[in-house]
């Protein structure tokens, strides 16, 4: 059994939008128009990935375009990481480096192990939910580091000043910026299935899947989002503490943002 | 023990910080016993020239885990002789470094500095944000260390301190030493930079 829900439901599905847009108009929230534009946006960019998701999987069975398409998901990550954090130096090679390592190791497992078949189909997604849910913790954690070590300078300076590597001045702050990034990625994880169902696991079901299975594939897919959270955010924290330091271990100058 | 005078932002921090490698020299060369600072292993170099700096910077944790960072080895006897010696004492021990006021937090980063048994202890303006018992003691012990071979170089820019604390003076004025000799001879100076500094010093703050 498989959900349909074919262009007529799509279209009535939109009445819950023109419910809110009522909801905004009523309460004068002035979200009309945003709310307008979001929902078309979605759908559109939706479309587009769906036709292309539709080129990929039916080519002959062959992989490369979908590898072509994680590639180009990692890169456009990366280039929107870069923009949200611009202040930090250099931010773009190393944010294609951490979603990299993340795709690397956290596909590698689940491939390699054969926890999922290797596939198109299989592929694009994983790496989807790896790049995703990385982006936002990645934005967090360069930011943080970032001014740790701007604010914190007078420390870190002192910690040199002792005899300290680079590597070991930064480590409370870096340290200090992970703890940030990655505590609410294990708090929701914790909450998982108390609070809310999972998006794979409620698409699955939806779709008409038998529950435990649908949950085998969620507890899978949420270790994939933990192991990769955790991957890119200690590429990106390594790698823009890094930036902040000379070879003969001096921590550059940091220029505070015009006022 | 030199003390190195003069205005602020005339280079004395810049010529500290120099002198342990936290900054590089645009130009010219530095030395530190016959060897050239580029040549050394900038964290050794930093052990054997140890900084206090102008704001206390105790980091987070305890006492001795403050001192921990200078030396992982050190145990809890010798933890309390080294904060006996800045006028704290062993019960600052377990005692958490940023709930200590200014001047003991200072001390402890003299503490703290004195931990990798430097040869040459630059001190950047250590006390001008410190109460006159801490002041006191930073001085003191300074001048002990001084006379036991430990190369000090001190900045302020208050003379009063200056005839307190030096063997010898370097007075800089906009980047450059406007004058090098025992204490008495700068008042002596004749020039107008040297001049002026002494007055703004004399008639200033403490």
């Amino acid at each position: 059994m498989t959900v349909d829900i074919g262009w007529t439901g799509l279209v009535l599905a939109f009445v819950l939008v023109a419910v809110a847009i009522a909801l905004s108009w009523w309460q004068r929230l002035a979200l009309e128009r945003s709310l307008v534009w979001a929902s078309v946006r979605a759908l559109v960019q939706l479309l587009l990935v769906g036709v292309a998701l539709r080129f990929v999987l039916d080519a002959d069975g062959s992989i490369a375009w979908a590898w072509v398409w994680v590639l180009l998901m990692i890169v456009f990550a990366s280039f929107t990481v870069r923009v949200r954090a611009r202040e930090v130096p250099g931010l773009w090679p190393l944010a294609i480096a951490s979603f990299g390592a993340a795709a690397v190791v956290s596909l590698g497992v689940l491939f390699g192990l054969g926890v999922f078949a290797l596939e198109a189909r299989t592929l694009i997604p994983m790496a989807g939910l790896v790049v995703g849910n990385s982006m936002a913790a990645t934005v967090l954690v360069s930011r943080r580091v970032f001014e740790e070590l701007r604010d914190k300078r007078d420390e870190v300076e002192a910690r040199l000043a002792l005899g300290a590597s680079s590597a070991d001045a930064a480590r409370p702050y870096v340290r200090a910026a992970l703890r940030t990034a990655l505590i609410p990625q294990i708090e929701a994880t914790k909450a998982v299935g108390l609070v809310f169902l999972p998006g794979a696991m409620t698409g699955l079901i939806l779709a008409g899947v038998d529950p435990l299975d649908a949950v085998q594939v969620q507890v899978a897919v949420m270790y994939l989002i933990l192991g990769s959270v955790a991957t890119t955010t200690v590429v990106i924290a390594l790698g823009v503490s890094r930036r902040l330091f000379t070879t003969d271990h001096r921590l550059v100058r940091i220029d505070r943002p015009a006022a | 023990m030199t003390v190195v005078a003069g205005p602020s932002g005339s280079g004395k921090s810049t010529l500290l910080r120099l002198c342990n490698r936290l900054e590089r020299p645009s130009s010219g060369r530095i030395w530190f016993r016959g060897v050239e600072i580029d040549e050394l292993d900038p964290m050794a170099l930093r052990r054997r020239v140890g900084m206090v700096f102008q704001r206390p910077t105790p980091f987070g944790g305890t006492v001795i885990e403050n001192l921990r960072v200078a030396d992982p080895e050190i145990d809890e006897p010798a933890a309390g002789a080294l904060l006996t010696r800045v006028g704290l004492d062993a019960t600052f021990i377990g005692r958490a470094a940023h709930e200590l006021s200014g001047g003991e937090a200072q001390r402890l980063c003299l503490a703290r500095t004195l931990a990798t048994d430097p040869e040459v202890l630059l001190m950047d303006e250590p006390t001008s944000s410190v109460d006159s018992r801490s002041r006191a003691v930073l001085e003191d012990l300074a001048r002990e260390l001084a006379v036991g071979g430990v190369a000090v170089v001190w900045v302020t820019h208050d003379m009063r301190q200056l005839r307190r604390l030096a063997d010898n003076v370097v007075v800089m004025v906009g980047g450059r030493i406007a004058h090098t000799g025992p204490p008495e001879s700068v008042e002596r100076d004749a020039s107008a930079a040297v001049r002026a500094f002494v007055a703004e010093s004399e008639g200033g703050d403490e």
